[in-house]
């Protein structure tokens, strides 16, 4: 009986940004929480040996190439997916980008950069995909927001911006689509050693920051965001709705 | 995902009726082993109890009044002795008590108010620790409101300040003891329709239903996928501090 509500079978889902990190480790979960994932990233590589990995283990996946940063390629890709592989029953924003520098040495060009890959995609991805969402009645939309929608800390201005922006577009979203049976959360992840901040993982002092500053003491591995991706993309969570979910083994509830 | 659920001792306060009695019956239902308090709703329990069993689960039943002092840490004993250890404690136990003008708030009310939806959940967490540090780590599943957020609604002063004192609670506790491998989260009910808003003027009910963008209230089926997402290390590991709203968007944390 409960088991079922965290089932995703016959499902299909979209994971931007999917090939590597936390959209790989989540799009896996929800393939073997019995979805179909759709793979997307920009390395045609990359893309290759993700969907391969994941259809070797018998998991269902398809991958597909495309900016989500440019409307018309969004709209288009969404269009394909839609008809070769199926409506869309789960779209996961993950997609996104980090570049550090204190605020008065970033461009104008960067922080337009950055907003336009962590934000304004959201924007595009979502609401292309929601068009058909809307006309079918029923829905989940999760975007990866970040412990800087809620805290910030130097160098990443342009990045907490954005993810201010992705908690905030969430409730939008959630207010204008929750009548029609969608439901639109988002999950912030504390830290996790992924490509994006390899650099800091690396770094023996804030390493040892990171492990005092989070209550469980220790980094999160991908795979610990696979229960929220999963509860917030099923029958589990059908009256949970613009809510931001936060995996950070207790960072944001200590001081 | 669910699988680590099989043989955990749970102890659910409240939970012969609403939220709690579908908690208690989900958690079950995955193969944890239950100790499931009551106090009024004997009957209520039983049938849940029979239920569970009937299914082939475990239910123990505890009986007692969390309002009394010295009777949460009674009540953990009884489950912790009854299950042969702790893994989770859910603090589901709660009620309004009654609407009431703050004007018109008397100590007698202030005290049963804060006896049962603050005092309890200390006292009970403060008995269950030490089973799930033996036990080498677990979690607490407390149930805040919605009402913890915004105030409360009319004639609920008290009963939203104990919410909100829920709700930190659960994050001090969190840093305290992540580092024993416990973690401490919430669920945050909005309007759920159950036993709770007997009292509730349907016009009350009604003006609610208009604020949530999902268009309905919430049912106690709906708070099930929470508790089990808490409750299980797998799905959850590495989240502790957190409150989980469940109330169609009414409230937007």
């Amino acid at each position: 009986m409960s088991t079922s509500l965290f089932d995703l079978g016959g499902k299909t889902a979209l994971v931007t940004g999917s090939t590597s990190g936390l959209g790989r480790a989540i799009a896996g979960g929800l393939a073997e929480a019995g979805a179909a994932v759709v793979i997307n990233g920009r390395s045609a590589e990359r893309l290759e040996g993700t969907v391969e990995a994941l259809t070797a283990n018998g998991l269902k996946a398809h991958g597909y190439r495309f900016d989500v940063t440019s409307e018309e390629l969004v709209n288009a890709a969404v269009a394909r997916i839609e008809r070769e592989v199926g409506p869309i029953d789960i779209l996961v924003n993950n997609a996104g980008i980090q570049r550090r520098a204190p605020i008065l040495e970033i461009s104008a060009e960067t922080w337009e950069e950055v907003l336009k890959h962590d934000l304004t995609s959201v924007f595009l991805v979502g609401k292309a995909v929601a068009r058909g969402m809307v006309e079918r009645k029923r829905g989940k939309i999760i975007n990866i927001a970040s412990l800087t929608s809620e805290v910030a800390r130097e160098t990443i201005a342009p990045y907490a911006a954005a993810k201010g922006g992705v908690r905030q577009l969430t409730k939008a979203m959630c207010v204008e689509w929750a009548p029609h049976n969608i439901q639109v959360n988002a999950i912030g992840p504390g830290y996790f050693a992924t490509d994006l901040n390899a650099a800091l993982s690396a770094d023996p002092k804030f390493d040892a920051w990171v492990r005092a500053r989070t209550p469980a003491g220790r980094w999160g591995e991908p795979q610990e965001l696979i229960g929220a991706a999963v509860f917030l993309a099923s029958p589990a969570s059908d009256f949970v709705n613009g809510q931001v979910l936060y995996v950070d083994g207790g960072l944001l509830a200590s001081m | 995902m669910l699988d680590d659920l099989a043989g955990k001792r749970i102890l659910v306060t409240g939970g012969s009726t609403g939220i709690g009695a579908a908690a208690a019956k989900a958690l079950a239902a995955n193969g944890a082993m239950i100790a499931l308090h009551y106090n009024a709703s004997e009957e209520q329990a039983k049938a849940i109890a029979r239920a569970i069993r009937d299914a082939g689960g475990t239910c123990h039943l505890v009986r007692g009044d969390l309002i009394r002092r010295g009777e949460p840490r009674r009540i953990v004993e009884e489950a912790a002795q009854a299950l042969g250890g702790l893994d989770v404690l859910v603090n589901n136990a709660g009620s309004l008590v009654q609407r009431v003008p703050f004007e018109e708030l008397s100590d007698a009310l202030i005290d049963q108010i804060i006896d049962l939806n603050v005092r309890s959940v200390i006292a009970a967490c403060q008995a269950a620790l030490p089973y799930l540090e033996q036990a080498g780590g677990g979690s607490i599943i407390n149930v805040g409101s919605i009402a913890g957020m915004g105030g409360g609604g009319p004639g609920a002063s008290v009963y939203g300040a104990a919410k909100a004192f829920v709700h930190n609670l659960t994050r001090h506790l969190a840093g305290l003891y992540a580092a024993k491998n416990i973690r401490v989260n919430a669920v945050a009910p909005g309007v759920i329709d159950t036993p709770f808003h007997a009292a509730t003027p349907p016009e009350r009910k009604e003006a609610m239903r208009a604020t949530i963008p999902m268009g309905r209230l919430g049912t106690a089926e709906d708070l099930v996928g929470a508790f089990l997402f808490l409750a299980s290390d797998r799905m959850s590991g590495y989240v502790t501090g957190q409150i989980i709203h469940v109330n169609g968007g009414q409230l937007m944390a």
